[in-house]
């Protein structure tokens, strides 16, 4: 075992720091949103703005960005070395530098479009989706199919060039401001339920397409509803094969994204709470001084280090190329429990000053805390509810029958 | 940057894993068990000559000079098989002489230990300290040593124990050869029935002593609380093993209970903790070697988590199992009750959290 980077390692860690400091001013990094802002625990802060372009251009051209996605389609075109990207995601931070744009365009329609799209569909989307230029919203969730997302009913009927859509879409995160949809639609209502799914890109201009928000329990708007009537889409947005579409949105990341910066919100949550013990008193003492807390407080830490140990742990096998197994499959529902727990505590903390809306009261960070409380809820429901990863952890991690219900 | 096990390691961990699947399957643990000293020379000269009594002894003493990780290895592979035997006393009486011993104490006793010829033990926790080296009352005072130890694995199987205590200078270490006057031990009965524990008490026993720094003291109960956590994995990882192998086996209402979810799920969030709580021990292992201004307070860190973890284990696959897990021919309360010696062996969970709370300065 050894934690320190090789020579090798280290030498590659001084190339990105002098790309760094030659193309990246400090006081380029003000103007971002403060990193405990919910918009940037939930992972939503995408600075696009020009001198952001200009610098992420240089970086993909150094390879530091994108490094999965092939140069003549605008990424950097790299090798997988999670011990690279590490370090890039490492020194980029130190500075807060723009990293790659988040959000579903460039992690999940970017590697479909590279491995199933057309060469048009890839000259046309790629490259401006990886710089911020297009944003995507998710078209998958529909009313009443939940987690058997091979249930879903929205129907694509062909007239002529045109896919003609008729349906619902729900969960749509970003559909508001997002200027393209990728969404799985049933093009073949007589195959069985996953082979009747085609994968099409719907210009969200679009007539006939009208986006609702819709409000969630913290009260506020992330998410909308999508209903599509006779909206009139061109042939050529199919992606892949029609009605493999199941098969297309299949395509993920490669390894090395998946790697990083997994266990980064929870430190920062983490220590947002310590701060909080600190500077709340229970009962004329900090209650980071309180017995009760200080124990929760070390039980949620010990947590904490094993995800951030076995973030290492994958960062070493990913280098090796070895399978990770169970240790990849458990850190989202770990990460769910994790993320509860410091919400919880931080309730506690609060007390009867957690009773207030967020916005009201004059505690410590008060209206973040009982935010990110409410949020835990939603983490334990995206991407498939925990249940659900306990379903996936059961029968591929440990070998466990499937279902009944899911066998097909 | 290399979070992982070494070639060597693994073939290490592998070598011992498969002695013990062999050699120490559980008809064998509760012979020994049963048994009147709870120690089968035979097991252990084995385990010896495979290298356990000398991972962490230097190569000039005859060992093998590695690292607590190693020698944390070896205990998971222990605590998976569940099995019986002086491990614990012996390494901690080890690391105590590496630590803390001068030359001649070394070179004296530990190629002896490393070679299986005698058995070292270590005498640690009093009535009331929960393990806090200051508040031990056991004294020295010109030499002779007195007082009590409630909680000395196998003290009557011992050759040499290292008995932790105060002079003028504060705690540190004293060694007391066997026979030596003023020795009484009682044999207590445990829980957990594949280690043996003896109360202990010293009246002018002759004892020498060892190094005296405090230093020694508390690294020792460091990597103490380091291997029984590592115990406590691989106890941990047997069990969870144990409750799938089960549950693809076990038909109810017609089909296999793993295909049921409130089966298939306390399994999934025992695996999806157990799996991470892996790289927590190795951590702490390895920063006790080479990271030491942090291998106290990890010590500590892992020492309730993974016993805590290891309790909970025990209890949901004991239940997964139905009433068959009740019974005493069933396996499983083996590692019931050694998660119970784990878990109060060096202190309790709740006492290393605040002690992890403030050597953080919080």
């Amino acid at each position: 075992m050894d934690l320190s980077y090789s020579a090798e390692y280290e030498q590659f860690r001084n190339q990105v720091r002098q790309f760094l400091k030659e193309n990246w001013r400090p006081e380029d990094a003000d103007g971002g949103p403060p990193p405990e802002s919910q918009a940037a625990m939930m992972g939503a802060v995408i600075r696009t703005d020009e001198r952001a372009t200009q610098f992420r251009l240089k970086a993909i051209e150094r390879g530091y960005l994108y490094r999965h996605v092939p140069k003549q389609y605008g990424g950097g075109e790299q090798p997988a070395n999670a011990l690279q990207a590490q370090i890039i995601a490492d020194e980029f931070r130190k500075v807060k530098a723009p990293h790659e744009v988040m959000g579903q365009g460039p992690s999940m329609l970017v590697p479909t479009l590279v491995e199933h799209g057309t060469e048009e569909q890839k000259q046309f989307f790629v490259r401006d989706t990886l710089l911020g230029k297009i944003l995507w919203c998710q078209g998958y969730s529909e009313p009443g199919s939940g987690s058997d997302l091979a249930s879903l009913r929205t129907r694509g009927v062909l007239d002529g060039d045109h896919w003609v859509i008729n349906g619902q879409k729900i969960w749509t995160s970003n559909a508001d401001t997002a200027h393209w949809m990728f969404c799985l639609v049933r093009t073949e209502p007589d195959a069985p339920k996953h082979e009747g799914i085609s994968y099409i890109l719907v210009d969200m201009k679009t007539p006939g397409l009208d986006v609702r928000p819709l409000r969630q329990m913290t009260g506020e708007a992330d998410f909308n509803e999508v209903f599509f009537d006779n909206v009139r889409v061109p042939a050529s947005n199919l992606v892949g094969k029609r009605g493999l579409g199941w098969i297309v949105s299949r395509s993920t990341l490669k390894h090395e994204r998946a790697l990083i910066g997994g266990s980064m919100i929870h430190r920062r949550t983490f220590d947002g709470l310590m701060m909080l013990a600190q500077a709340v008193n229970l009962r004329g003492e900090p209650a980071s001084k309180n017995k009760v807390i200080r124990n929760r407080m070390v039980e949620i830490e010990s947590k904490l280090l094993a995800l951030e140990y076995n973030q290492y742990r994958l960062l070493t096998t990913g280098a090796r190329g070895e399978d990770p197994g169970l240790a990849g499959m458990v850190t989202k529902l770990y990460g769910t429990q994790l993320n509860y727990d410091i919400g919880r505590l931080a309730m506690d903390i609060l007390a009867d000053r957690g009773l207030m809306a967020p916005g009201e009261g004059s505690a410590p960070a008060m209206g973040m805390f009982v935010t990110a409380y409410m949020w835990s809820l939603g983490v334990l429901i995206a991407g498939g509810t925990a249940n659900i990863q306990r379903n996936v952890i059961g029968e591929r991690g440990l070998g466990l029958p499937r279902d009944a219900a899911t066998k097909r | 940057m290399d979070f992982g096990l070494s070639a060597d390691q693994l073939m290490l961990k592998d070598t011992i894993k498969r002695f013990l699947d062999k050699q120490c399957p559980t008809t064998r643990v509760r012979a020994v068990m049963e048994s009147d000293t709870g120690h089968d020379p035979k097991l252990w000269q084995e385990l010896v000559d495979l290298g356990v009594a000398g991972l962490i002894v230097p190569a000039a003493q005859g060992g093998a000079g590695l690292e607590l990780l190693d020698l944390a290895l070896a205990a998971e592979e222990l605590g998976h098989a569940c099995c019986p035997g002086p491990f614990l006393g012996s390494a901690l009486a080890t690391i105590a002489l590496v630590e803390g011993a001068d030359a001649a104490q070394r070179e004296r006793w530990l190629p002896k230990i490393a070679g299986g010829e005698i058995l070292a033990t270590i005498a640690i926790g009093e009535d009331d300290s929960r393990w806090d080296p200051a508040t031990f009352t056991t004294q020295v005072r010109g030499g002779k040593l007195s007082g009590s130890k409630p909680l000395v694995p196998y003290a009557s199987s011992a050759d040499v124990m290292i008995v932790a205590a105060h002079d003028e200078h504060g705690p540190g270490f004293w060694l007391v050869e066997r026979g030596a006057p003023g020795i009484e031990v009682n044999p207590l009965k445990l829980v957990d029935m594949t280690r043996r524990v003896e109360s202990m008490s010293f009246r002018d026993t002759p004892a020498t002593a060892l190094g005296g720094s405090r230093t020694a003291l508390q690294r020792t109960i460091d990597a103490g609380c380091i291997l029984v956590a590592a115990d406590a994995h691989g106890g941990s990882r047997r069990c969870l093993n144990m409750a799938v192998e089960y549950a693809m086996q076990r038909e109810q209402f017609g089909q296999k209970i793993g295909a049921f979810q409130a089966v298939k799920h306390q399994l999934a969030n025992l695996a999806s903790e157990i799996e991470p709580a892996l790289s927590l021990y190795w951590y702490a292992a390895h920063a006790f070697d080479h990271i030491k201004d942090q291998s106290e307070r990890h010590a500590a860190i892992v020492k309730a988590h993974m016993t805590d973890l290891f309790d909970r284990v025990t209890r949901d696959t004991t239940e997964l199992h139905g009433g068959i897990g009740f019974t005493w021919e069933f396996d499983l309360h083996l590692w019931f009750r050694r998660a119970v010696f784990d878990r109060g062996f060096l202190g309790e969970a709740n006492y290393h959290r605040e002690r992890a709370a403030t050597l953080a300065g919080w």
